[in-house]
């Protein structure tokens, strides 16, 4: 399943990094604690946290990540945006918890 | 073949950067995929170190035929316990910083746990060395 069929089938909002919408979402992983996504997370894999600033992007860079989604009606830092534009990473947004979101994803790409 | 960057203390903007260049080079050099990945983990955790921890340092990448070395010198200060410093969960990262998800105590274990030779020098008040070796 791509990153554009997760956002159409969840709704959820597209703040950057469009040019990344044809990823292929391979799994996902839900964690705040950065070191524990780049431990654990693999390629391809949809990031869900609240975590908004930059650095979130370095590690989704650096793990081949999918895309980030935004939980919570959280939005990106303008920095944060800005380098998902540049590597072609979208970063997703929901008015839904991880909880829930998390749930219809699993039933989506399980 | 060999590289250095430099790292600026509490400029958290910039962490990863390093990591972010020399995932590009081995990359290039075709290194297995497998190993990138742990190269890669390693290196970002131990500059998030200096990013956290200290005032400033240096990484180096030295790439051979049959291994990757990073070395991480930092000026900062220094790790008293380095023993405590690796059980998982044990941090000394500021509020600020734990806020932003960093400081979970999982860095060290991180590297521990991916790299193939690991290596750790510090003076209290002076800074830290941190080895890495990985087999190719």
């Amino acid at each position: 399943m791509k990153v554009k069929d997760i956002v159409h089938l969840l709704d959820l909002t597209v703040y950057s990094g469009e040019q990344g919408l044809d990823r292929e979402v391979t799994g996902g992983y839900v964690s705040d604690l950065l070191s524990d996504v780049m431990g654990r997370a693999d390629t391809g894999q949809l990031w869900v946290t609240l975590q908004t600033h930059k650095n979130v992007m370095a590690i989704a860079s650096l793990k081949d990540l999918s895309a980030v989604l935004l939980v919570n009606k959280q939005k990106p830092d303008a920095n944060t945006a800005e380098q998902s534009n540049e590597e072609g990473i979208p970063i997703l947004g929901t008015t839904m918890g991880a909880f829930e979101v998390t749930g219809k994803l699993y039933e989506l790409i399980r | 073949m060999h590289h250095e960057y430099n790292i600026v203390g509490g400029d958290f903007t910039r962490a990863g950067y390093a990591s972010s260049q020399v995932k590009k080079i081995l990359r290039n050099l075709d290194v297995d995929t497998a190993i990138i990945k742990r190269t890669v983990i390693a290196a970002y955790e131990a500059e998030v170190n200096i990013v956290a921890h200290a005032y400033n340092g240096i990484i180096t990448l030295d790439i051979d035929a049959d291994s990757i070395r990073i070395v991480l010198d930092d000026m900062g200060p220094g790790i008293e316990d380095i023993e405590q410093a690796m059980q998982e969960g044990y941090s000394t990262a500021s509020d600020k910083v734990r806020e932003m998800g960093f400081g979970a105590g999982m860095g060290l274990s991180n590297i521990k746990r991916n790299a193939d030779e690991l290596r750790i020098n510090s003076e209290v008040g002076r800074g830290t060395q941190v080895e890495i070796v990985m087999y190719r």
